[in-house]
């Protein structure tokens, strides 16, 4: 066993409803643990110093950058990525609306969007323009100018999304 | 034919469902078996002679894989048009963050200490960090004279005018590097057989760029280079040159390991080391009559291009012609020059030339206004290009516009006049000083001049063997919606559905080249031949007696399977013509230098606190003529985006330099606009006819880029009645302006003089 190897250790975490064990350094990413060992690509890496949100997943209900979790940090925790949201075949009314009302671009901050955009809505059912424009304010996004983001959010808020 | 429309329609974004579930598959979620990861070891110094290489001892070198310009097996270029730029440096380096070695290894995460562990000796070398000194020649870095390229526009008698001029107006304008900041950043796979050749997996927006680059690099034939498309998380340009590089770094990486290499780039080496838009300095001398028209007038474009030639020239070419803006210029003399820096080159960002040289003339329009005591909005009245009359490079503008017409909706959207008198009277008190500013621009479509003509696009179609059509193109989703906008073209060509049509991911051994997704040309040039594709596909049904005249999208899609069953393949091509009414001479910058223009009208309010010397821009009208909107959802992000980057632009983005090196290369020091900095921006369209385009569309994805910078200076100058005429203006440019001139206490609101 290299060095490497003998300073892994074991982390249980539920991860979009799912329980899971698994082996790593303490210090490793979060993000990594993620789309390396779990294969869940969905969330992305934009920065890696926290600033653009592109890799926000909810951890016990909050949105964190996977970024600047280390594992250790989420043993025992709950965690929920777009893949969750995802569901089968159907889309919820966030992706929907991100859909319709072009909230989508490039894509690549999208999944980090809609995740911080379903925990607004899970505090706040029927956010304002100012509530959405607020809480969108630790994504970053370089393609739509947030405009048909906050329509996208409003849009699936008035249909009502299920938290 | 019974059909629906789909044009028009905001048919759903075509790749949509896998961005917002998380499937879509970006680079760097592609994982291949055995796979190394590959890191640069880059220049630490501006310029200077390598003079020797040492690997620190610690590091288990026999691990990783090293590669240096000895193992190039072709030529050590990355082929673009002058090919002065090396894969990797040899013994000179012309900038910092210039590729020297490259580093493989399994483990990821050893990596970056093994790029620290590898010193290199330099005998420094004098640099040159900006225009002015470049110009001054003290040090020659590039070619006879540091000057890449030049052009000359000459139209009528410049020299006569000025003694007949009742004003002469005179104004230097400066821009600063951008960076393109795709929340992605760039990233390559490459994998070598010898028997395939070399195939690379990637983030970019010209995969025949990349190929291009491969051949000469690899010295490998055109059948031996395979060049994909990852999904691509935004490039606005950035993304158009420099994944020539890292194809060509993980190949040679892939080559000598034997093994698939992957590199990306974190968020600073991306930022430090990649290309940025062109630092720029206008300057303009105009006569003008007494009544507020333009006579002639010199101008002198200016771009710093870094340390090689890359894109230089063509950046240039765009900023040359846009530089008059939209006015008639009766006579005028242009010369414009790229010259070379010690910095890392300079490259594509939506727009290309043009937000910077249409800052300049939309802020020296303001300095004409005041000159001669005319309103902004009729000074440009005045002055605007008419259907008939000829732009600076002598083209007669035959599209139906009425540019005076988009000023008079945008000042009324903007509640112009009223706001202005209003802003008057409150900025005699308080702390906030309030403004409005307009910028009035336009951006040629496809590419300039002959340019069309040498890249001479195909497009291919394919009937499927389910009888669903797939279409053929080299052109690159990259956000902006070319696969939904090309599909939506092509089903309304063919009378089918939305559904029915999908697209090739671009793969060039599956692909034809239709040119690079760049220079708003996609929807105008291959769009337009998505169309001809599309006949050409229905008539050889048709002909073979198996699609009648009128027919449902179910019949088509039966005649489809038919043919591919009985006849086998069913494809399509369709190659540019140039229009033979296009003429463009190369010698004397003087034609047609666009097949269509789209033309816009900006208004930005904006409100400076003199407490913080922060701006907030409080409105933004935004109102263009881009031709027939192909998808109102589709068209209206391509605007809203770029007018946040426009923003960006103007109040935010600012690049730190020290000898050549960005110094913010993080999203903490180098800000771009959040949800919380923008203004609801509020967009229109105007249509106004076009025949060039598939279905009369015109491009649309750079133009919102150009008007947003000079609307709001403008509108700033209008608060505070001091002149700013260089990009960004930070808070603290506003503090030194207002100190300096003592204007806190007794600023003149300017909206009194019009």
């Amino acid at each position: 066993m290299t060095s490497k190897e003998r300073a892994k250790r074991e982390f249980s975490l539920v991860i979009n409803g799912e329980p899971k064990t698994l082996r790593a350094h303490p210090m490793e990413r979060l993000l990594d643990v993620l789309r390396e060992q779990l294969g869940l690509t969905g969330t992305k890496e934009g920065c890696g110093e926290g600033e653009c949100g592109a890799c926000a997943v909810l951890m016990d209900g909050a949105l964190v950058d996977s970024c600047l979790i280390p594992i250790l940090q989420a043993q025992g925790s709950n965690i929920v990525t777009i893949e969750k949201l995802a569901g089968d075949a159907r889309l919820c009314a966030l992706q929907e609306a991100f859909l319709e009302c072009g909230g989508a671009q490039c894509g690549i901050c999208t999944p980090g969007m809609i995740l911080a955009a379903q925990y607004l809505l899970n505090r706040k059912p029927r956010p304002t323009m100012e509530d959405i424009r607020e809480g969108l304010s630790g994504n970053l996004c370089r393609c739509t100018g947030y405009t048909q983001i906050f329509e996208a959010v409003a849009e699936a808020a008035r249909r009502g999304v299920s938290a | 034919m019974e059909k629906d429309h789909i044009i028009g329609l905001p048919a759903p974004r075509k790749e949509g469902r896998d961005k917002v579930t998380g499937k879509a598959r970006y680079i760097d979620d592609i994982t291949l078996p055995n796979m190394l990861y590959g890191a640069t070891v880059r220049s630490r110094i501006p310029r200077g002679r390598i003079k020797k290489i040492t690997f620190d001892p610690g590091v288990p070198w026999d691990e990783f894989v090293v590669v240096s310009a000895k193992d190039i097996p072709g030529e050590n270029c990355i082929a673009l048009i002058e090919n002065d730029q090396p894969c990797l440096a040899e013994e000179i380096v012309n900038h910092p963050e210039e590729p020297i070695l490259l580093l493989a290894h399994p483990e990821k995460h050893l990596l970056p200490k093994a790029v620290e562990a590898v010193n290199i000796e330099y005998e420094p070398l004098p640099a040159v960090f900006s225009i002015a000194d470049s110009e001054r020649r003290s040090e020659i870095i590039w070619g006879k004279d540091n000057t890449f390229k030049t052009y000359l526009i000459q139209k009528g008698d410049v020299d006569a005018i000025w003694e007949k001029a009742a004003f002469i107006v005179e104004g230097e304008y400066f821009t600063g590097a951008q960076e393109q900041l795709y929340i992605e950043t760039n990233g390559m796979i490459a994998q070598f057989d010898p028997k395939q050749g070399i195939t690379v997996w990637g983030s970019l927006q010209c995969p025949y760029y990349v190929h291009k680059a491969l051949m000469a690099l690899c010295g490998l034939p055109e059948d031996k280079v395979r060049v994909v498309q990852a999904e691509t998380g935004g490039a606005f340009g950035g993304k158009e040159e420099y994944p020539s590089m890292i194809a060509a770094h993980a190949a040679l990486l892939a080559m000598k390991s034997g093994r698939p290499v992957k590199i990306i780039y974190d968020r600073a080496e991306d930022m430090v080391a990649t290309t940025k838009r062109h630092p720029s300095r206008t300057w303009h001398r105009t006569a003008v009559s007494k009544d507020g028209k333009i006579l002639g007038g010199e101008i002198e474009f200016t771009i710093d291009g870094g340390a090689y030639v890359t894109l230089s020239p063509v950046v240039l070419s765009r900023g040359t012609i846009h530089a008059g803006g939209p006015y008639y210029w009766p006579s005028v003399r242009v010369r414009a020059k790229a010259v070379a820096t010690n910095a890392p080159p300079h490259g594509a960002f939506r727009g290309f030339g043009a937000p910077q040289c249409l800052f300049a003339i939309e802020r020296h329009m303001d300095r004409i206004s005041e000159a001669v005591k005319l309103p902004p909005a009729e000074i440009r009245r005045r002055n605007f290009l008419k259907p008939g009359q000829t732009t600076i490079t002598e083209q007669i503008v035959r599209e139906e516009i009425d540019l005076g017409k988009l000023l008079d909706r945008a000042l009324s959207l903007a509640d112009y006049d009223s706001k202005r008198q209003r802003f008057a009277k409150q900025n005699e008190s308080g702390n906030c000083r309030k403004g409005m500013g307009i910028a009035a621009f336009l951006h040629g479509a496809g590419f300039t001049g002959s340019g069309e003509r040498y890249l001479s696009s195909v497009v291919g179609m394919e009937g499927r063997a389910d009888g669903g059509v797939r279409i053929l193109v080299s052109s690159t989703e990259i956000g902006q919606g070319t696969n939904t906008i090309l599909c939506q073209i092509a089903a309304e060509a063919l009378g089918l559905r939305y559904g029915d049509v999908e697209i090739a991911r671009p793969d060039t051994t599956e692909v034809p080249n239709s040119g690079p997704t760049v220079a708003s040309r996609t929807a105008m040039v291959v769009g337009k031949l998505v169309q001809s594709a599309a006949l050409g596909l229905k008539q050889t049904l048709a002909g073979c007696g198996m699609l009648g005249r009128n027919y449902t999208p179910e019949e088509f899609r039966a005649a489809c399977r038919e043919y591919v069953s009985t006849q086998g393949q069913l494809r399509s091509f369709a190659k540019y013509e140039q229009p033979a009414d296009i003429f463009w001479d190369d010698q004397n910058y003087r034609g047609e230098a666009y097949a269509a223009f789209a033309w816009a009208v900006y208004v930005a309010e904006v409100t400076v606190d003199l407490a913080t010397y922060g701006v907030s821009v409080d409105d933004f009208v935004a109102l263009q003529e881009v031709g027939r909107v192909l998808n109102p959802v589709l068209a209206k992000g391509q605007i809203a985006g770029g007018v946040a980057q426009g923003i960006g632009f103007a109040l935010y983005e600012k690049v730190e330099w020290r000898d050549g090196r960005m110094q913010n290369g993080q999203m903490t020091n180098y800000i771009m606009p959040t949800s919380a900095d923008l203004p609801p921006v509020r967009i229109f369209f105007e249509e106004m006819g076009n025949t060039h385009g598939a279905y009369g569309a015109k491009g649309i994805g750079e133009l919102p880029m150009d008007g947003p910078a000079p609307a709001i200076v403008n509108a700033v100058v209008d608060a505070l009645g001091i002149p700013f005429d260089s990009v960004p203006v930070l808070p603290e440019n506003i503090f030194e302006a207002v100190s300096t001139t003592g204007a806190r206490e007794n600023t003149v609101p300017s909206a009194g003089r019009g």
